[in-house]
């Protein structure tokens, strides 16, 4: 059980009276981004108070004390998704994370070879792919989605071949919040000896990550979306492969050693993929959340984002102006239209009446071909909001119609 | 059309009738037009300005395109009012136009029907949709510029 009243302590945004601007504050873009607990906050604050030094650089004290402060946050982090800490490597977050393993995948790339997406990826586990299909030549596959949206193990199966190389998907998709069952497909990308990525960044936040039982060889998130700060994220690889990737970044700290005549010896995963000065800070503080998050306990997560999500769309549907796109997904996502009013003039109605969500394409620019819709708003759910959230959205979307009014009453 | 500013339930329907019967709404594919393309990252709005500038006037003035009903309003009122007007003035018919979204002082009589987003400023993020087509034409102008400058 979530106590709310407790959790909200916790959260400094919660800290006016639960108000932004004078309005009751009902935040629901947590797919977007999550507030951060003042465990998170503290620790960043106690780099830059206490420990303020370059990491790996320093044979003084208080670089030890950074050394330990920075390597225990990717101990932490290790922990919290069952990895080893030589497999985690830092990133500013899910993007750059994806970018570094499609790049880094590419020398094991060439003309013909097949990379399998979906059609409800975003665009961190899009365009990066496009940009490495053009440079060698292989070839991007859709999953079909089925009736729902969903992808499926069948699905995965039909566009699987000989020439599949990468099988890449978001383990939790941002738009639908379907949950895929990674397991199987990781096991069916296997069987065709395809590497298999997961983009994270949905999932992450919402449910226990467990890489070793998965199985996946490639796994990225943000810090941000689990309370973590933000400019902060991780790429986690099995050993062997990212032994076999290529750093994108050169710079200080990936090397061991290098001469006049271009000589470069790499240091070995993780150091590997951190050239310069990483984001100590927002590694110390992305710890805290995973100590936070495994507080509160992901069983306990789930069911209160489960719970919120059957209200929410039961009072959307018993308004009856509502298209509800995923009303059973998993996830605590719900992606919808009111009818006859466009999804931004929608969405800005809820926000003055203090509902904030998003809305338009969310960055899966290729789903609203699926949809065959232009833009949706969404509504993304965490463990601190509660029923008078969901009664505050249910009643703005009752009376959206009217979203004109904010201009003239 | 008379209206007052004064008269909330006047301006309401003029968005919502440009909404929903939007004017000028016509791809162009004519080669003396100049076609402006205004989409957005972080909306949907995704609109097409068509201008026709024959010896400083602007004679034709069409658009396509989607948007929220903010921008496709604003959008089809602007073409309503900048059609045979001069480049000036459909440039200054602009700027007052900015100052009232950006809350300064506007001279009301340059801005006909488009007055009704006079409130536009309430929600800040309502702005960029509003202006949408103005940032357009301000485009439109400055690449006939351009163009009519190469010629010479």
């Amino acid at each position: 059980m979530i106590d709310i009243n407790k959790i909200r302590k916790d959260f400094p945004m919660y800290r006016n009276d639960g108000k932004f601007e004078n309005l009751p504050l009902h935040y629901l873009d947590n797919a977007a981004t999550t507030f951060k607990p003042y465990s998170v906050i503290n620790e960043i604050d106690h780099y830059y108070k206490d420990i303020c030094a370059n990491a790996h650089r320093g044979d003084y004290s208080l670089a030890h004390a950074v050394d330990l402060a920075f390597e225990g946050a990717r101990n932490r982090i290790a922990e919290f998704i069952n990895a080893d800490p030589d497999e985690v490597c830092f990133t500013s977050g899910d993007s750059m994370g994806m970018n570094e393993v499609a790049y880094g995948l590419l020398p094991l790339l060439k003309a013909g070879d097949e990379i399998v997406l979906s059609f409800a990826e975003h665009a961190s586990n899009v365009l990066p792919w496009f940009k490495v299909a053009k440079l060698t030549g292989a070839v991007i596959k859709y999953v079909p989605l089925t009736k729902e949206g969903r992808v499926t193990d069948e699905n995965l199966k039909s566009v699987l071949s000989k020439k599949t190389k990468i099988v890449s998907l978001a383990s939790v998709t941002n738009v639908l919040g379907y949950l895929l069952p990674v397991k199987e497909l990781v096991s069916l990308a296997h069987s065709v000896g395809a590497l298999y990525v997961a983009d994270a960044a949905q999932s992450i936040g919402h449910q226990k990550t467990d890489v070793k039982d998965l199985d996946v060889d490639l796994l990225c998130f943000s810090g941000h979306k689990m309370l973590g700060p933000t400019g902060i994220g991780v790429l986690y690889g099995k050993r062997e492969i990212l032994e076999k990737m290529d750093p994108i970044f050169s710079g200080g700290e990936m090397n061991a050693r290098f001469n006049s005549l271009e000589e470069v010896s790499l240091q070995k995963a993780p150091l590997k993929f951190e050239a310069g000065t990483q984001d100590i800070a927002g590694a110390m503080g992305l710890a805290k959340a995973c100590d936070y998050l495994t507080s509160v306990g992901f069983d306990n997560i789930e069911e209160h984002e489960r719970m919120l999500k059957k209200e929410a769309v039961k009072g959307l549907m018993d308004n009856g102006n509502a298209v509800i796109y995923n009303p059973d997904s998993e996830a605590g996502i719900i992606t919808f239209n009111i009818k006859k009013v466009f999804a931004q003039d929608a969405a800005s109605y809820l926000a003055s009446k203090g509902v904030f969500v998003r809305s338009g394409q969310h960055c899966a620019k290729i789903l609203p071909e699926f949809l065959k819709t232009e833009a949706t708003v969404r509504a993304s759910l965490y463990f601190y909001n509660d029923e008078d959230d969901i009664k505050a959205l249910v009643e703005a979307c009752k009376h959206a119609e009217d979203f004109l009014d904010v201009f003239f009453n | 059309m008379s209206f007052s500013i004064n008269d909330p339930e006047m301006l309401r329907e003029i968005i919502i009738d440009n909404y929903q019967n939007p004017r000028n709404f016509e791809d162009v594919k004519d080669p003396r037009y100049i076609t402006i393309h205004m989409d957005s990252a972080s909306c949907i709005d995704d609109i097409y300005i068509h201008l026709l500038v024959e010896k400083d006037i602007i004679t034709d003035c069409k658009w396509h395109g989607k948007g929220c009903a903010i921008s496709t309003a604003s959008t089809s009122i602007m073409t309503d009012m900048i059609k045979g007007k001069s480049k000036k003035e459909a440039l200054q018919m602009m700027d007052e136009f900015n100052k009232m979204l950006n809350g300064q002082p506007y001279d009301e009589n340059l801005l006909g029907n488009a007055i009704c987003f006079m409130n536009v400023n309430r929600q800040p993020s309502r702005i960029t949709c509003a202006n949408i087509s103005w940032r357009g034409l301000k485009e439109a102008l400055d690449e006939e510029e351009k163009k009519s400058y190469d010629k010479r």
